[in-house]
Formats: C-alpha cells, sequence, structure tokens
C-alpha cells in the first residue's frame, strides 16, 4: 500500500523557520498568507492490507517518524 | 574508574571530548555505535556533532544503534550518563530525558561562547561547582531551543533538574542572554534520578587554558568524584511557592 504521512509541530511549539517563510511571502507581496507552520511530508509503501498498514504506521509514527513531545501526525493510506 | 566516549556516524567532538578526558588524567575508551558492548565503563559521553546527519530529527536515529540499547540499560541501572550537544539531544530522543530540542529561535547555528549559571550542586554532574557559579563555555548548534510542555517544565522546576541555565555576565537569566529560546533559559538538565545529565554547551572545550577556558572541567571532575566517593548527599528541595 502507498502511504502519506504528515508530521506537523504541535500547536504553541516554536516554529522560526515557519516565521521565515512567513516574512518572505509577505516581502513577496502576499501579505495574505498567515500562521505559516514548516512540517514534513513522507512517501511510503507498506505491505499489507490498508487496515494492517494503518496499525503499522500509527506504530512508525510513535517510535519514529514524529517526536511526540513536539509534533502531530497523521496519515493516509491508499493509492 | 574509567570513561567511555560514544561514536556515532557523524559525531564529531567524540575525539575532543578523549582529549578533554586525557588533559585531566582521566582513562577514557571510546565506543563503537556499533558495539553493544559498554566495556566496563563508568560513565558514558555521548558526544557532540550530527549523528546520522541530523536526519529526520537531530538525534532521532542514533537512539536505534545497537550501543545505545546498552546506553539505556546502563542508565536504567543507575549508570552515569553524559550527552554533550548533540549527546543531548539523542537523550531527549532517547525518552532518558524529558522535552526536545528544535531549531534555534533566531534560525542560525550559533557558535559563540555564551555565559551559562549553574543551578544545582548536590548532583553527580555539578559538585566541583559552587552555587550559582557563572561560566563560560562555547555553543556551536542550529537545533538548542529546550522546549517541554509547561507540566514538565514545572515538573522539572520543582524537582530542581534544572543545571544550567543560560544567562547574562552578572549572572542574570535575561532573554538578551538566551542565545536560542529554549524555554527557561534551559541549558542542561538532569533526569528525576540524576544520574542523566544533557547540556547543549560543551564544557569539553572548555578544559584548557589554551584553548580559551577551563570552566567545563568541573562536570568531569564532578563526574569524577561521584565514581570516587559516592553520590552527593542531595540537599531537600525547597516546596514550591518558597
Amino acid at each position: 500500500m502507498r502511504a502519506k504521512v504528515y508530521v506537523t509541530l504541535k500547536p504553541g511549539v516554536l516554529d522560526p523557520a515557519g516565521k521565515a517563510i512567513e516574512r518572505a511571502l509577505h516581502a513577496l507581496g502576499f501579505e495574505e498568507a498567515h500562521d505559516v507552520r514548516l512540517g514534513k511530508y513522507i512517501e511510503l509503501h507498506v505491505d499489507g492490507d490498508a487496515t494492517q498498514a494503518a496499525g503499522r504506521l500509527d506504530d512508525m509514527c510513535r517510535k519514529l517518524l514524529a517526536n511526540g513531545v513536539i509534533e502531530d501526525y497523521r496519515f493516509e493510506v491508499g493509492d | 574508574m574509567r570513561w567511555g566516549v560514544v561514536t556515532f556516524p557523524g559525531s564529531l567532538d567524540d575525539s575532543d571530548a578523549l582529549l578533554a578526558l586525557e588533559a585531566l588524567g582521566e582513562p577514557a575508551v571510546s565506543l563503537w555505535h556499533k558495539d553493544r558492548s559498554l566495556q566496563g565503563v563508568d560513565c558514558v559521553v555521548l558526544p557532540g556533532g550530527f549523528s546520522y546527519g541530523d536526519y529526520l530529527r537531530a538525534g532521532a536515529l542514533a537512539r536505534f544503534s545497537p550501543v545505545m540499547e546498552s546506553v539505556v540499560r546502563f542508565a536504567a541501572d543507575g549508570g552515569l550518563v553524559f550527552g554533550i550537544c548533540n549527546g543531548f539531544q539523542v537523550l531527549c530522543e532517547s525518552g532518558l530525558l524529558p522535552g526536545a530540542l528544535i531549531r534555534n529561535r533566531g534560525l542560525s547555528f550559533i557558535c559563540a561562547p555564551v555565559h551559562c549559571r549553574v543551578e544545582e550542586t548536590d548532583t553527580p554532574f555539578t559538585r566541583a561547582y559552587g552555587q550559582a557559579d557563572v561560566l563560560t563555555l562555547p555553543i556551536k548548534h542550529g537545533e538548542g531551543c529546550y522546549v517541554a510542555d509547561p507540566a514538565t517544565l514545572q515538573a522539572l522546576e520543582d524537582d530542581r533538574q534544572v543545571l544550567l541555565r543560560y544567562v547574562d555576565a552578572a549572572g542574570r537569566a535575561t532573554e538578551a542572554a538566551n542565545p536560542n529560546g529554549s524555554l527557561r533559559n534551559i541549558a542542561g538538565i538532569t533526569n528525576a534520578a540524576r544520574n542523566v545529565f544533557g547540556l547543549m554547551p560543551h564544557p569539553e572545550h572548555a578544559c584548557e587554558a589554551l584553548c580559551g577556558g577551563v570552566d567545563g572541567a568541573g562536570f568531569f571532575r564532578s563526574v569524577r568524584s561521584t565514581l570516587t566517593d559516592g553520590l552527593p548527599t542531595r540537599t531537600a528541595s525547597v516546596p514550591p511557592g518558597l
């Protein structure tokens, strides 16, 4: 199964990179852009059916792909 | 007694840590990330650098190396573990220390001497210092901003686990003296059992006068005293609110 994992900073965690991107957008004239948060997007292939894959992906996120102290995650399974 | 300094792929300051220990007259061996044996050492140093290229998150991949399985067990048995910079990040990612280290507030990698205040002196890592001593130590990191949720921060304060804070030359923990945005100016913490210590500044780069100062030597001397004389007597925590 193809899977897509999105890792984002928890609300409230300082995101200086997101802030810098926001400033750059404003400098380019995109003043309507706000609250920029920079996250990670991970693509992978997982063996097994969708239900098995979802369980395993959750495990992967908790043990490695996201750091629960500072990050949230969500994923999509399927093509 | 003897020290072990771990080398991960991407470690940079492992040899400097070994040199600093040698300068202090401390016997030390190198530990390889693929080895499970800690060679019977009494204190493990996790050095600075960019283990596994800082891929995914700083310190995230090093925790799965064979040597770290042994380090986690060693720490659980009360062994002394001393993480510097990337070593601190590895300890947080491993769950041996609470919280996390994220990108510096100003985004820039910072390489500069900073002032740090010693907050507690009844620990195996800081007993050679005086209370509120102000040290000059170098920092060199891009991801040194210490964060933790409010409950964790409060628990760290109540249990006196914050061992080092960024301060100005007069010893005041001001916003301006905070180089990276760390919450409560935290530069170094210990775990509840007080046998694991992580800090972002580099004491191993401050052990010889020729290299700009010797303020970092006390951390290593503290461990030496602990292993020679036993654990320091822990003074009672001041109840919160006093």
